[in-house]
């Protein structure tokens, strides 16, 4: 492989790593404050994809690629602030409606509602836009690139990581200085003791879920953008992909999260290049069971020995 | 707390005489139970209004197919409901079962074998995955052994549908021969009744058998593995052994559920056995009431029929009645546009989460089982009113 | 005195628990004589707890072992590498021998055979594994390969315990509750279940009735189908001693067993304790902090603080021991 081509695909692994990143980060911070896997969020990434389509096509009539900057601008940030508050907010009545009641109950009755709901949005999508699949307007112009060396590099690409980052960085400020933030992290280590402090549990856990799919949401708009259609079957993959992403980078850890992200993308863009396309999903999810037997608590977490 | 404690039943502790009598002769009663809605069934759907859905072979053909998944469920009520083990990937073994059949009679692999064997290898084959796919989940809590089951299940098809030479990938394995068995003869040649006995037959004998190891040695264990496996482990119980068992008798379940599907359907591919299928026989064991074995058979049996009749005919009857689109917002929703078949797993979906939130014993609950779901939260409950107070 | 000349049941040689950067059991040397009641005592964060979960085959040393009736059964795993690398040589090699037939062109049913084969072996390693029949461990440990017990192995050894903050199954009866205590005395397979064959309809039947006779050994009466969790506090406690007995261990671990009881209620666990020693021929290990049980019925006392041991002996010899009293009261309370 020349160099040409690995920094192609380098850069390939990030775009893709990015959105992955970003996924899951809604499922870690999920699982950090109440332990619970989410199988809803891969749809709430899905979802927020078919919002972002209708916000752009059916609402402001948009097809292609706008190449006038400042127009460009106003309308990815309408169209990401918009699909971001959208199913930030969708993610919140879920956890209202399906589980907070849950939340005491053991883990299992909150998983098999999880996959109720992941069940539900896919088919509340499929009645609202059916089944094909759709095309999604690519407002950043996918030709539009320049070189390094011998690899073309594409703005979408670098828009992509360089919303993520911001992003994350954004996230990680949040938490680690802000009032909320703090609330979030204590629910997450000792629930009780952060209630007897005086923090609204109901509150931090609901923005827990807002900022998680908030963020899913816009990983749903770079769907669009980047790859120019959906399905309304991507969340499951997606979804399984992100989680392992997630549990590769130590549940919990939002660092890690991201770091595992990035290390899914470049798995699955090097298998695709080695050949093994059709492979890639076997071998995701052959790292996620190996994980989670091996080193349950991921890379960025400690490991823990403990006999049955 | 143990989650599948929260979820599982156990008959209750029997003291009236009645009850008791039933559960001593607990095999005599499914053999009779069985027979009845065996022998009865064809003749209630003659009757108005199931006469005016479809044919009489058609029905029976369908329960036959429904007996399929009854099968099913009860292979997954051993590893859900009474050993506690929440699996997502249980298709897999189904679809193991499914292509033992096609290796064995069906002109891809060119071999011919009767039936009867490879349906005990076909059980044999899937036990043995059973065991192979379930030790790397041994050490795993709750959800985390979840996650990997699911993973399984998404490998298993992956892995029939990429090794070309060995599946014949995504085109499937087709044209396999259809067994022919000397009392009951060829089954679905134009008489959909000797398939139909011999799933009942099969129906049968699975629930006499789960029914019996529910009340040995092994179901204790498993019960006492659900309630608190740290303390099972240290009253002598092998937690291993005892998971590993019923994983390979759910998925030799699901085995022979497979071999049966195969020699009906005769053409299967990847396809068919995807997340969707683990979800809906998992549906269908938490809405009959986890570790009920009657209440699972007929949750599955419910849920089966409703799945392949009763949506089929809600289309048809709600076409007939012309109603009019109507405008919410955004969306147009048009009722008599709408395919409920397309739409089943959004039924799916809203039952379980009414079920997690309102009835989690499942529909035919044991009375054990409602004892224990109804006070677990209590204290818990009351400690979080406190603290926001 | 004159216990040093009666055997240990159980001896534990520099046994220390670390996790992380806390030890929490430093270097303990102690035995438990045969057909004694000893007690372990100490303030709280002493380390009993862990000391018997160490026992029990909860959690593995750090360093030390432990003895029990003279075979080493709880000690730092030693070469655990070696046992998936054999689970690995017999279907590896078979894996190997399958790629030689095809490159020596045998007919494909023999490649099918071979691959089937390592497919099996890599089956019955597996089993083996985890199933660990007494034969395996043995050859294992001829190759020195030392797993530490499990908990389960425990109990075949000979070992029963009881747990501090009540550990029943909450939702079994009483009567089942003993049943699983049981389970190594029963022998039934589950196709003899399925069967139904008369050896396992009359163990169930007398397993029953041995069940019963437990309970009514605690003074459990007219509670045979209650469900456990709906049982008082004191019958609880008396329950899980029954559902030990019913392993019929040679050495019970109990810990705290008499916590939350009133004078009246303890002294009837005393006189339970000692018709144990006595009836039974057992030897019991407690953990107390009723220093009326204590004193009134062990018949050695061994003092934990911070980890280490700091004192042995009768319970007179340790009740004016200064350090135990420093442990417990503080400096200057002398």
């Amino acid at each position: 492989m020349d160099v040409g081509t690995l920094t192609q695909q380098f850069v390939n692994a990030m775009t893709l790593g990015a959105i992955y990143a970003l996924v899951a980060l809604g499922y870690t911070m999920v699982y950090g404050i109440i332990e619970l896997i989410n199988f809803a969020h891969g749809d709430v990434f899905m979802a927020g994809s078919f919002v972002s389509l209708w916000i752009l096509t059916d609402f402001l009539g948009f097809r292609g690629p706008i190449h006038n900057i400042p127009e460009l601008a106003i309308v990815l940030i309408v169209s990401f602030l918009f699909t971001m508050v959208v199913m930030g907010f969708v993610g919140v009545i879920i956890e209202r409606f399906a589980y907070r009641r849950l939340r005491n109950a053991p883990r299992l009755a909150p998983l098999i509602t999880a996959i109720g709901v992941s069940f539900i949005i896919q088919n509340v999508i499929q009645i609202w836009r059916g089944p094909a699949q759709l095309n999604s307007p690519q407002l950043i112009d996918v030709q539009a690139g320049f070189f390094v060396g011998t690899a073309f590099v594409r703005w979408i690409s670098v828009f992509v990581i360089s919303l993520a980052f911001g992003l994350m960085i954004a996230l990680k400020v949040f938490v680690s200085r802000t009032r909320l933030g703090r609330a979030m992290r204590s629910t997450a280590l000792d629930r009780e003791a952060a209630q007897l402090m005086g923090v609204d549990i109901n509150t931090t856990i609901a923005l827990t879920f807002f900022i998680g799919s908030a963020l899913a949401g816009a990983a749903g708009v770079v769907q669009g953008l980047y790859y120019g259609y959906t399905f309304f079957t991507i969340g499951f993959q997606g979804g399984l992909k992100a989680f392992t992403a997630a549990v590769l980078g130590g549940i919990g850890n939002t660092t890690g999260a991201a770091l595992g992200g990035f290390t899914i993308g470049f798995i699955e863009v090097f298998t695709s290049q080695a050949g093994y396309a059709n492979w890639s999903e076997a071998i995701v999810f052959s790292i996620l069971i190996l994980v989670l037997v091996f080193r349950p608590t991921g890379l960025l977490g400690q490991a823990q020995t403990e006999r049955a | 707390m143990n989650p599948i404690k929260y979820l599982s039943a156990r008959a209750k502790p029997v003291t009236d005489p009645s009850a008791r009598y039933l559960r001593e002769h607990q095999s005599l009663t499914v053999v009779v139970g069985m027979a009845l809605a065996t022998t009865l069934l064809p003749f209630i759907i003659l009757f108005p209004p199931f006469s005016g859905f479809s044919p009489q072979t058609v029905w029976v053909q369908g329960f036959a197919s429904a007996g399929i998944f009854v099968l099913l469920a009860l292979g997954l009520n051993v590893v859900v409901g009474l050993a506690g083990l929440l699996d997502l990937g249980y298709a897999a073994f189904f679809a193991i079962g499914a292509y033992t059949y096609a290796y064995g009679a069906s002109p891809f692999a060119g071999t011919h074998f009767p039936f009867w064997p490879i349906l005990l290898v076909g059980a044999l084959v899937a036990a043995l995955f059973g065991i192979l796919l379930g030790a790397p989940t041994l050490r795993l809590r709750g959800d985390y052994l979840a996650i990997v089951t699911l993973g399984f299940g998404e490998i298993v098809p992956v892995v029939f549908r990429n090794a070309d030479t060995y599946t014949n990938g995504t085109n499937g394995i087709g044209g396999m021969y259809r067994p022919a068995l000397p009392v009951f003869g060829t089954f679905l040649g134009l008489d959909p009744v000797p398939y139909y006995i011999t799933v009942a037959i099969l129906v049968t004998l699975a629930m006499i058998t789960l029914y019996r190891i529910q009340d040995s040695r092994l179901g204790r264990a498993w019960m006492a593995i659900r309630e608190d496996e740290l303390a099972a482990a240290s009253m002598g119980i092998n937690t291993i052994t005892s998971k590993l068992l019923a994983f390979a008798i759910g998925a030799s379940t699901a085995g022979l559920g497979g071999v049966l599907y195969a020699s009906k359907v005769t053409i299967i591919s990847p396809d068919s056995f995807g997340f969707t299928v683990s979800f809906t026989i998992l549906a269908m064991v938490v809405l009959g009431g986890m570790g009920n074995v009657w209440g699972v058979a007929a949750g599955a049996f419910v849920v089966y029929e409703i799945q392949s009749e009763l949506l089929k005919q809600l289309n048809g009857f709600v076409q007939n009645l012309n109603l009019p689109a109507v405008n919410i917002g955004l969306m147009t929703i048009d009722i008599s546009k709408v395919d409920f078949l397309q739409y089943q797993f959004l039924l799916y979906g809203l039952a379980l989460v009414g079920m997690m939130l309102l009835r989690p014993e499942g529909l035919f609950p044991n009375r054990r089982r409602q004892q224990e779901l109804r006070d677990t939260d209590d204290a818990t409950a009351a400690n979080e009113e406190l603290a926001q107070g | 005195m004159s216990d040093v000349a009666r055997e240990s049941v159980l001896r534990t040689v520099q046994l220390t628990k670390r996790f992380g950067g806390l030890i929490a059991v430093r270097s303990v040397d102690f035995d438990v004589p045969a057909g004694s009641i000893s007690s372990l005592i100490g303030p709280n964060g002493a380390g009993k707890t862990t000391l018997f979960n160490v026992i029990a085959g909860l959690s593995d040393p750090t360093t030390g072992f432990i003895e029990f009736l003279g075979r080493r059964v709880v000690a730092k795993p030693e070469r655990g590498w070696l046992e998936p690398v054999m689970w690995v040589i017999p279907s590896g090699a078979l894996l190997l021998a399958a790629n030689e037939t095809v490159s020596a062109g045998l007919p494909q049913a023999v490649t099918g055979i071979v691959l089937l084969a390592a497919f099996a072996a890599l089956i019955a390693t597996l089993l083996l594994a985890s199933i660990r029949p007494t034969w395996y461990v043995v050859a294992l440990a001829r190759l020195g390969v030392f797993k530490s017990a499990r908990p389960n192995d425990m109990v075949a050894a000979g070992i029963g315990r009881t747990f501090q903050n009540i550990r029943l199954f909450s939702n079994m009866t009483a009567t089942e509750n003993v049943l699983v205590g049981m389970h190594r005395q029963l022998h039934q397979n589950p196709l003899d279940a399925v069967l139904r064959t008369r050896r396992q309809r009359t163990e169930e039947a007398e397993g029953r009735q041995e069940a019963i006779k437990w309970l009514r050994y605690v003074n459990l009466t007219g509670r045979d189908d209650a469900v456990a969790r709906n049982l008082p506090y004191g019958d609880q406690r008396r329950l899980e001693i029954a559902r030990a007995l019913a392993s019929k261990p040679k050495l019970l671990l109990l810990d705290e067993p008499t916590a939350g009881m009133n004078p009246s209620e303890t002294a009837e666990m005393m006189k339970l304790f000692a018709r144990i020693r006595d009836e039974l021929g057992l030897t019991i290990l407690l953990i107390e902090h009723d220093m009326r049980v204590v004193m009134g019925i062990s018949d050695r006392v061994t003092v934990l603080d911070h980890g280490e041991k700091i004192a042995e002996g009768t319970p007179q010899e340790v009740r004016g021991n200064p350090k135990v009293i420093e442990a417990y009261l503080g400096k200057g309370a002398l």
